[in-house]
């Protein structure tokens, strides 16, 4: 575990010297922000509306003592939307389509000698194919979780006052209700830190594959498995130090 | 020319390569010949810098590549082209967009619409100048190998390296490949090295040929040479296909060649 780590910390460490240069790099960023973020918006939408929707359900469900007000109920989904159904959930979520595509892609690339290509030429690999990937990820990932937050809050309102849980002024009351501005901030450092983790280890995972098209399928879920023990780990750290 | 002395490299000490000593020299065809397993890719990939060797040094043109600076190394580097067994396109880009990769990357000075020519110059030059739009899934094994080529050669190459470009083509496709590579070497006197175990490769292209045979090198001559060895494991490579003691046959006497079960004298089949 001890020796994994450290090549991690070298692989990290490749990427970041000899960079190449700032506008092949910023072009191949902008690339990945496409196909990690734009092409994301779709599933973080579905999973965070629903999740939002259950969420104010199964509170409303729970809460039938007639002396808590009905805002609580907006309240408390303000409160674990911000503070983990979004970060969290969405980057599980993430983790699992951006994941498995990075450690995919870059293990391809590596079995069919795309990544010999580039060295031969004297490019260094790890900066060109890694470090965008990583760049995007940071910067999509807090736009997506943004975005969940919200969608997972209108899902909650949707179900909660089309199913009669609550009023559509109780609702709004309750996510009103005692507003920690700090709260978007831990998310979106939680979901930068996830970003982190989700796309160095997949790539790292990716880009050390050696064999066939067998040992792609098994990066890609390695990848996957590992990023979301990393993100639940990170998870409890942050929680534990920041709030 | 790139000198190579006493290569050695092992792999969970097995070892691969024993002490390897040849030449390639500049503006021939030179050819890495032996059979599978004998250590000819690994060869390449020191050569080339994907491995380092566990002792020797190798030299390109009396510049020392193995444990130099990296400035020094990233600067020959930029003066290989590589042609890799299953071509390693871009199959993200087009074929245009695979032969002006190094452009981009590597003569950033160069501009779009000097770019634009090159790029269609080598794609003229391999043949395959209506195919620039096309996507690496689009076309075949043998456009596949000859857009790698275009894609080595555009940012003129002093040094071409060749990993089994024969592989997985039909014959005919194979000795245009082949012609190919040894009319650009010729036409920008540039140092190829081929690795291959196809022995037409040998017989159309051979100008210097090194005949590796577990991790060592046992021999090296001229394709005119190779066919009248005396080399018992070199004998034995050759003379394992029929049609190459055909045309053993047809040398030696004269005449019509005849596909025969007889094997030379000292190769053990």
């Amino acid at each position: 575990m001890f020796t994994t780590f450290g090549k991690f910390v070298l692989f990290l460490q490749g990427m970041l010297s000899r960079r190449e240069r700032v506008a092949v790099l910023w072009a191949r960023t902008v690339d990945e922000a496409m196909l990690i973020g734009v092409d994301s918006v779709f599933i973080v939408a579905i999973v965070s509306a629903f999740i939002g929707a259950v969420t104010c359900v199964q509170i409303a469900y729970n809460l039938t003592n007639p002396l808590i007000p009905k805002a609580t109920i907006g309240f408390m989904v303000r409160e674990m939307t911000i503070l983990e159904l979004a970060p969290t959930i969405t980057c599980i979520v993430l983790a699992g389509k951006v994941g498995s595509s990075i450690a995919g892609g870059l293990g391809t690339m590596r079995i069919t000698e795309q990544v010999s290509a580039l060295e031969v030429m004297g490019i260094n690999s790890a900066s060109y194919l890694v470090f965008p990937r990583m760049l995007a990820s940071i910067l999509m990932f807090p736009l997506l979780v943004v975005l969940a937050m919200v969608l997972s809050i209108l899902g909650g309102y949707l179900a909660g006052t089309l199913t009669g849980a609550l009023a559509p002024q109780d609702f709004i009351e309750g996510i009103r209700e005692d507003f920690v501005p700090y709260n978007i901030v831990f998310a979106l450092i939680k979901s930068v830190v996830f970003a982190f983790l989700i796309s160095g280890i997949s790539s790292f995972k990716g880009f050390n594959t050696t064999g066939g098209a067998l040992e792609v399928g098994a990066a890609s879920t390695g990848a996957v498995t590992n990023s979301i023990i990393a993100i639940l780990i990170a998870d409890f750290v942050l929680a534990a130090v920041l709030l | 020319m790139i000198e190579v002395s006493n290569v050695q490299k092992s792999f969970d000490g097995n070892p691969v390569l024993r002490g390897v000593n040849c030449t390639f020299e500049t503006g021939k065809c030179n050819l890495l010949l032996g059979g599978s397993g004998t250590g000819k890719s690994v060869l390449l990939q020191c050569i080339v810098g994907l491995m380092k060797p566990d002792i020797g040094s190798i030299t390109f043109d009396g510049t020392v590549y193995t444990n130099n600076k990296v400035a020094i190394r990233q600067e020959i580097r930029r003066k290989i082209g590589m042609l890799f067994q299953g071509s390693a396109l871009f199959d993200s880009m087009t074929v245009a967009e695979n032969v002006a990769f190094p452009l981009q990357m590597l003569t950033p000075e160069m501009s779009a619409e000097e770019r634009r020519d090159r790029v269609e110059f080598c794609l003229k030059r391999v043949g395959l100048e209506n195919a620039g739009t096309k996507m690496p899934a689009e076309i075949s094994g043998g456009m596949k190998k000859r857009v790698g080529i275009a894609r080595a050669i555009s940012p003129q190459c002093t040094y071409l390296f060749c990993d089994e470009p024969n592989s997985g083509l039909d014959p005919a496709t194979s000795i245009k490949i082949d012609n190919l590579i040894h009319e650009i070497t010729h036409e920008y006197d540039i140092t190829t090295v081929i690795v291959t175990h196809d022995m037409n490769s040998v017989i159309e292209i051979g100008e210097h040929i090194i005949f590796l045979h577990k991790g060592e090198k046992l021999w090296d001559g001229t394709k005119d040479e190779i066919l009248n060895v005396e080399v018992p494991e070199l004998k034995e490579f050759i003379f394992s296909s029929s049609l190459v003691r055909a045309a053993k046959k047809v040398d030696d006497e004269g005449g019509l060649a005849t596909i025969t079960d007889e094997s030379p004298e000292g190769a053990n089949i």
